[in-house]
């Protein structure tokens, strides 16, 4: 057993084996006993006890439980796959139940174990629990955020109307947006990122597995290349224009500015989403080609920023503070910036995509944008309105896809599920 | 249809082929000192020996009745381990079996016809695979519903395959969707002969390259695409004719156990994910809600005569399933106007919306389907 399988497997606390995908139906508050790790979900997982070795560096498990969902704060991992599902039963027990399913099943696959009774070696008539393609590679960091969108509150739906929080408001429309149906809302989502590609698509997969008869996947985006960062000391990534963007975002360990930003308090509105944050997620599409012939000086006077280095129009480096007011009033980081918006300060979590090519023989790219904040209406609708209405950037981009989630706590413990405290 | 499937029926089927049995029929009078004496009367089937040690065997048949006759060797669950046809009144016939240990029945049918008059027969000998007379029940009456389905197909075809022939396309069009239907809600059994499949039901893209392409869509593209019967068209219609008589004929003769029943069933719904739904199967006729209704019945079917069994073992299991085929049933009565036709609205005009509700019930029905044939096995 290598180390990396040996934290994981003391991580999750599990011992014995598994139980079965059937067997998890009936388990409600029953649980297994717990060592839990409970972290705040920000940073890397450690090996309790030994040469800590953090998570990032080795690929292993981040701790599934804590006061946080693990996959805001956590350091950004490499790849994402993002899922959207509608909610297809009408009957609140059998989504309670899935969501416990969810979760065990979520325990297990970010400790980098097998759901239920495993890939192979079950009754040979029975197809296996789990799909088995992430077998013998690493946890790879990953997290799985469950968030609750808008729709799920709805009225006659699941008697979750009078819980829907005020901050869980459904998007205005903003000016240039062209938004598909298809690629947006949805009653529940999964954020599943990891450093392995194979790993963040087979938690989605067996998810959507499970939930078949209770949840269909509306819709889903893989990501690649995180466009942010929440590790500010290193690198700011760069997006599909080769621009560093994002410089300012809030560092997973600056619990003030989380605590001030990003975390849902105990005195806002909603009781049960203390702990919680607010998803916003959206599906901006780059136009490539035409940004490509675009020369050097427009596409930096677009950014305010040099393509090299990243600094701020009229600075040496990255991380220096800018000079707003030296650059062009459209500027995108002129606009984004906290000081143009009242202070308005978002965590993102963004990743780059390409779905291949179009029809016309134009790359299919551009941003899989995440947000998360405490309140949108103080924090992503005030930017994107501003944004909407002068970013220069407008001319090469366009959302086309659009999500708001209400992201509960963590999960504390093997008792503990998600969305306990809403349906409860 | 797919043009490979590695199906638990295919792969019984072959073994069967390969190990159980061949029916022979010899015209000697065979009255060897092993041979068992089978005297067929017009209410009576007589048997000298009721048991016998595993391997080779020999029936010497004598009809000593009015009506012509036929006498069968069967499995329990109805398949045939060696048959003889056409036996007349007054003549006499041998039939010749390798059978291994098990139960058995000899069926006279006199008048060819019916269930026949039965009589038991034990093979002793190497030991056999055992299975629960629940099961043989359960088999031998899905064997039965898979032959009647091919019996009720046939006249169905035939009116079909005569308004092409003639020239009709009017009627044609007509029939053409029912004349299906008992294929589609049997499918996996069909299937597992190999050779049929790919002549009646091939799309023009599942062809390899040099084969010539017959059956049902070959005609469907004439009928709505080309909007013409040319004499190749007119002459393909009796071939399409006779490729299903020849299913018919064999369909009893398929490798049927509960394991192939339940995997049928989960591949009934398999074929509606990936052809029926996408609108593959009748891009020129668009009638693929009823193949999709078909392909539910047979499952449903399956389902339900495997159902007590499988019940005792996973009760939840079964919970869910009547749950989710009642759901799936529900959301295609919203595309009839009433639940006793098989009239359906046309699939160019379901939208993409509906499609992935559609879709999405398929999948809510077939995932905990594929638990079935373990649910029956345990």
């Amino acid at each position: 057993m290598s180390d990396q399988t040996q934290a994981a497997e003391t991580t999750a606390g599990t011992a014995g084996p598994a139980p079965s995908r059937r067997a998890l139906l009936g388990w409600g508050g029953a649980g297994l006993a717990l060592g839990a790790v409970a972290a705040g979900g920000a940073v890397a997982a450690v090996r309790p006890g030994s040469d800590a070795v953090p998570a990032a560096d080795s690929g292993a498990a981040v701790p599934f439980h804590g006061a946080h969902q693990a996959g805001i704060a956590t350091a950004v991992q490499d790849r994402l796959h993002f899922a959207a599902f509608d909610v297809t039963t009408k009957d609140r027990a059998e989504l309670v139940a899935l969501l416990k399913e969810w979760t065990r099943a979520a325990e297990r696959m970010t400790a980098g174990h097998a759901v239920g009774d495993g890939a192979y070696g079950g009754l040979a008539e029975a197809p296996p629990d789990d799909t088995g393609e992430a077998l013998g590679l690493k946890p790879s960091r990953l997290t799985l955020t469950i968030g609750f969108g808008p729709s799920l509150f709805a009225k006659g739906r699941f008697g979750l109307e009078d819980k829907r929080p005020e901050a869980l408001v459904d998007l205005p429309k903003f000016p240039g947006d062209n938004l598909d149906a298809a690629r947006s809302g949805g009653d529940l989502c999964v954020q599943a990122c990891a450093d392995d590609p194979q790993v963040a698509v087979h938690a989605i997969r067996n998810l959507a597995r499970i939930g078949m008869g209770r949840t269909a996947i509306r819709w889903s985006q893989l990501g690649f290349g995180k466009t942010s960062s929440t590790t500010p000391d290193a690198q700011t990534p760069r997006n599909m224009f080769g621009f560093k963007d994002g410089t300012r975002n809030i560092s997973g360990t600056d619990t003030a500015a989380l605590d001030k930003h990003v975390w849902v308090g105990g005195k806002d509105d909603a009781g049960w989403m203390t702990g919680g944050s607010y998803l916003v997620a959206r599906r901006i599409r780059m136009h490539i080609e035409t940004w490509d012939r675009t020369s050097l000086q427009e596409q930096e006077d677009v950014f305010g920023r040099d393509k090299g280095e990243g600094a701020a129009v009229g600075k040496s480096k990255e991380h220096d503070e800018p000079f707003l007011k030296a650059m062009l009033p459209t500027a995108h980081v002129r606009l984004a910036h906290p000081d143009s918006n009242d202070g308005a300060t978002i965590l993102r979590r963004g990743y780059s995509f390409t779905d291949g090519t179009d029809g016309l023989g134009r790359l299919d790219a551009g941003l899989f944008f995440i947000a998360y904040q405490r309140d949108v209406r103080k924090a992503f609708i005030p930017l994107q309105r501003r944004l909407a209405a002068h970013d220069a950037l407008n001319e090469y981009i366009q959302h086309v896809g659009s999500a708001h989630f209400a992201v509960p706590p963590g999960v504390r413990d093997k008792d503990d599920w998600w969305g306990r405290a809403l349906f409860s | 249809m797919r043009a490979v499937r590695f199906s638990v029926v295919t792969a019984a089927a072959t073994v069967a082929a390969l190990t159980a049995v061949t029916g022979c029929a010899q015209k000697s009078d065979g009255k060897g000192d092993g041979a068992v004496q089978v005297v067929a009367k017009d209410d009576s089937c007589e048997v000298s020996k009721k048991k016998l040690p595993a391997g080779h065997i020999e029936l010497a048949v004598e009809n000593k009745g009015s009506k012509v006759t036929e006498v069968y060797v069967l499995f329990p669950d109805d398949r045939i381990v060696a048959e003889r046809e056409n036996i007349g009144p007054g003549t006499k016939a041998n039939i010749t079996a390798e059978i291994k240990a098990g139960s058995y029945e000899i069926a006279c049918k006199p008048g060819m016809k019916g269930h026949g008059i039965r009589q038991k027969l034990e093979i002793t000998g190497a030991s056999a695979a055992k299975r629960s007379p629940e099961m043989d029940k359960a088999v031998a009456e899905y064997r039965t519903y898979v032959q009647a389905q091919a019996d009720e197909t046939l006249p169905k075809a035939k009116k079909f395959t005569d308004a092409v022939a003639a020239g009709d396309i009017e009627a044609a069009k007509k029939a053409y969707a029912d004349s299906r239907l008992g294929w589609e809600r049997t499918e996996p059994v069909a299937e597992s002969f190999g050779d049929i499949d790919p002549k009646v039901d091939i799309r023009e893209d599942g062809l390899e390259d040099g084969q010539k392409w017959t059956g049902w869509h070959r005609l469907e593209k004439a009928l709505w695409q080309d909007k013409k019967l040319g004499a190749e068209e007119k002459a393909l219609a009796p071939v399409l004719y006779k490729d299903l008589l020849d299913w018919q004929k064999r369909v009893g003769t398929a490798d049927i156990t509960p394991t192939s029943m339940a995997n049928g069933a989960k591949e009934l719904l398999d074929e509606v994910a990936t052809g029926k739904v996408t609108g593959e199967e009748e891009r020129y006729s668009h009638t693929d809600l009823v193949d999709f209704k078909g392909n539910v019945e047979g499952a449903e079917k399956s389902y339900e005569l495997l159902k007590p069994i499988a019940s005792k073992n996973d009760a939840a299991l079964t919970a869910t399933l009547d749950k989710r085929f009642a759901e799936l049933n529900t959301l295609l009565d919203k595309y009839r106007e009433d639940k006793g036709s098989y009239e359906f609205t046309s699939y160019e005009k379901v939208s993409k919306a509906d499609r992935k509700e559609l879709s999405d019930a398929v999948n809510a029905l077939a995932e905990p389907l594929s638990r079935l044939a373990a649910a029956v096995t345990k």
